[in-house]
């Protein structure tokens, strides 16, 4: 009897980890790309509020939570666009204009969301798909394979980014570009438009990644992502700017999110140290950072704009 | 010419497009700004709340400036606030007995002890350990938070609240002789302000009238010139964090003690206790060009917006949360037109003015973040 509780509160916790790392795994993915070819985006929780709000209104006019979010990942696009714009065709210093992307979106989707919507109703959320015949793995199948279409596809983009950084000629442009953007420039790669298209990949992913939160939540609330789209940025520094690194990096941080939620509500975190267990997370995150994830090196050029001759 | 034009420019521009959105909102921009200005600027009332608002800003402001100055990024205000409001709340509450001529220097000084606390721990972690301070910082508040509510709800909670329905996360009232007297009567003007705009002075004399000042900047435009210069540039690192720590540790002080409920609560969130200070300070220190002279009028330029955003929000049924998207707006505005001003001094000799729209980093690439080699001084 204990032990299929204990295997219950497992199956449950894995399965809910999955789908709290889902946006962390979005976001984190775009801004690899992004990051890779030299350019932080540090505007991410703002798309991702954004995003979450269009989405959101979306689903709740039409009901039609496909196209919300459709409607959710072209706003992250539309902030690609403004970023890409800032971030490579003006050079602007990345750190602080990431940080101007982010007031606004913080403050424009909450804007937008009292004067459109005022009362927060739910919205219905993407069910659950079972994958055929591996749902009825015991415990595995619980885990992963009964999960919102959200969850897969942020798990199936991970060799899929993992692909197209290391096998394809686009994915060598980038990394040059973020390695040395000169040398990139001198052999006929036009930095100024991988870069571009890099951010818009990534932008487009973080309003993927706002639209993942808000179906997670079901409701739309003032600061809904509190701080998830700068955890994004930490985890691609955890995940030492691979995808599979970054993957990694997400589940833990899902799980350990997943764990306190699970056993505080089970009542094995005792509620007076829930807050302190809440910690976990960034603690783990700072943990890595000191330890194991500063030895990886980052894109030589990160965070650097390229200046032709300069 | 340019740099000197670039910030207002930035702040019209923004206030335009600001425009455009209440007319796309169906609403009256004239009447909207009107009403914002009049709610921040008009009457001693106002200005009192205005300058009220005004001063954890400068505070966090002044911090930012050092700390950019020093070329480390410090987006931890939020966390160091909170830590500040923490560290001065259980100070007055273990010191019930005092009279204010000692309490509110004891508190104060806790605050910043506080604040700096949080901010030394990424600045050493960025000069000893080359950990990201951007990601640590952003990683402290999310600590911080936690360590907010469960202080507020656990060890430092009012017992003394009749409620049914479980404790609300907050202090008890805090003595009286904590609390930061009102200078001008009928206002909210209180102590704090006169605090943050002397601390102000004091930190534009510490960046430019003192050796160590002297080191920030250099550090800041150069980490490796200043190895080769012998000076110790991770203890200045470290310190420059430290310092804006500190100064966000007192504005979360001022925060508490300058409060019309004079508890220490806590919604859960950060945003409930700071009103997004730790990022607003970011958008003022810029705006002041990094200068905590400029900062001053920065501040309290931001804090009417902040505390107009109310009236324009009852004038004309817009948010206030608009002027966080506006303040977004003029942080990207200033570091895009930033580029123009570096391509027009590129081309042309003419001097530029002591005004600068961005930090040293703006000028030179920092150095990369994370690499294991950097920073070697002994």
């Amino acid at each position: 009897m204990s032990q299929f509780f204990t295997y219950a509160i497992l199956t449950a916790t894995v399965a809910s980890a999955l789908g709290v790392a889902t946006p962390f795994l979005l976001a984190a993915l775009g801004e690899t790309m992004g990051q890779r070819s030299g350019v932080i985006n540090l505007g991410v929780d703002g798309i991702m509020l954004l995003s979450a709000f269009t989405t959101y209104f979306t689903a709740l006019k039409t009901n039609n939570l496909f196209f919300a979010i459709l409607v959710g990942m072209g706003t992250g696009a539309v902030m690609g666009v403004i970023t890409a714009f800032i971030s490579v065709t003006l050079k602007a210093e990345q750190g602080i204009s990431g940080i101007g992307i982010y007031l606004f979106g913080l403050g424009f989707s909450d804007l937008l969301f009292i004067k459109l919507v005022g009362t927060p109703l739910p919205i219905n959320t993407l069910n659950p798909i079972n994958i055929p015949l591996l749902d009825k793995i015991p415990a595995v199948g619980g885990m992963f394979f009964e999960q919102p279409i959200l969850v897969y596809v942020a798990f199936l983009l991970v060799p899929v980014v993992a692909f197209v950084l290391k096998r394809t000629t686009f994915g060598m442009k980038i990394r040059a570009a973020g390695e040395n953007p000169a040398a990139a420039d001198s052999v006929g790669v036009n930095v100024a438009r991988i870069r571009w298209s890099t951010v818009l990949i990534g932008c487009t992913l973080a309003g993927l990644a706002g639209a993942a939160l808000l179906m997670y939540d079901g409701i739309f609330q003032e600061n809904l992502t509190q701080s998830e789209g700068f955890i994004a940025v930490a985890l691609v520094y955890f995940g030492a700017w691979n995808p599979s690194g970054v993957m990694g990096g997400s589940v833990l941080y899902g799980l350990a999110i997943a764990v306190v939620l699970e056993w505080k509500s089970l009542g094995i975190i005792p509620l007076s140290a829930s807050d302190l267990a809440a910690t976990a997370p960034a603690v783990i995150t700072i943990l890595a950072l000191l330890t194991v994830a500063r030895r990886f090196r980052q894109p030589a050029a990160l965070g650097k704009p390229y200046e032709r001759g300069g | 010419m340019l740099s000197w034009f670039a910030l207002p420019f930035s702040l019209v521009a923004a206030l335009l497009l600001g425009a455009l959105m209440m007319l796309a909102l169906g609403a009256n921009p004239i009447t909207g700004y009107n009403a914002l200005i009049v709610g921040a600027f008009d009457g001693s009332y106002a200005l009192g709340s205005t300058a009220v608002k005004a001063a954890p800003l400068l505070l966090v402001a002044v911090g930012i400036c050092v700390a950019f100055r020093a070329n480390v990024f410090n987006i931890g205000g939020e966390g160091q606030l909170a830590m500040g409001g923490l560290a001065s709340s259980a100070t007055a509450l273990a010191l019930p007995n005092l009279p204010s001529i000692e309490l509110i220097p004891l508190v104060l000084l806790a605050g910043a002890a506080g604040g700096a606390f949080w901010g030394a721990i990424p600045g050493a972690f960025k000069a000893y350990f080359n950990v990201n301070e951007i990601l640590s910082t952003i990683m402290l508040n999310l600590v911080a938070v936690q360590v907010m509510n469960w202080l507020l709800a656990g060890p430092m909670v009012d017992k003394t609240q009749n409620s049914t329905y479980g404790l609300i996360p907050e202090t008890k009232l805090l003595p009286r002789a904590s609390w930061l007297p009102i200078l001008i009567p009928n206002t909210q003007l209180h102590l704090g302000v006169l605090i943050a705009v002397i601390v102000a002075g004091g930190v534009w004399v510490l960046l430019y009238r003192t050796s160590f000042g002297f080191r920030i900047q250099a550090v800041g435009l150069s980490r490796d010139a200043s190895r080769y210069a012998g000076m110790p540039v991770k203890r200045t690192m470290t310190l420059a964090m430290t310092i804006s720590g500190a100064m966000c540790g007192l504005a979360g002080a001022l925060l508490v003690f300058g409060s019309i409920s004079h508890r220490m609560v806590t919604d859960g969130s950060l945003t409930g206790f700071t009103g997004s200070d730790g990022f607003n300070g970011i958008v003022v220190a810029l705006f002041g060009a990094l200068n905590p002279l400029w900062t001053i009028l920065s501040a309290f330029l931001f804090g009417g917006l902040l505390v107009g955003g109310d009236a324009l929000q009852v004038a004309t049924g817009v948010p206030a949360d608009m002027v966080t998207a506006l303040e977004g707006l003029v942080v990207v505005f200033v570091v895009s037109l930033e580029y123009m001003r570096r391509r027009s001094r590129a081309t042309s000799t003419a001097p530029t003015g002591r005004l600068r729209a961005g930090p040293p980093e703006l000028e030179e690439p920092a150095p990369p973040l994370v690499t294991a080699e950097a920073g070697s001084d002994p």
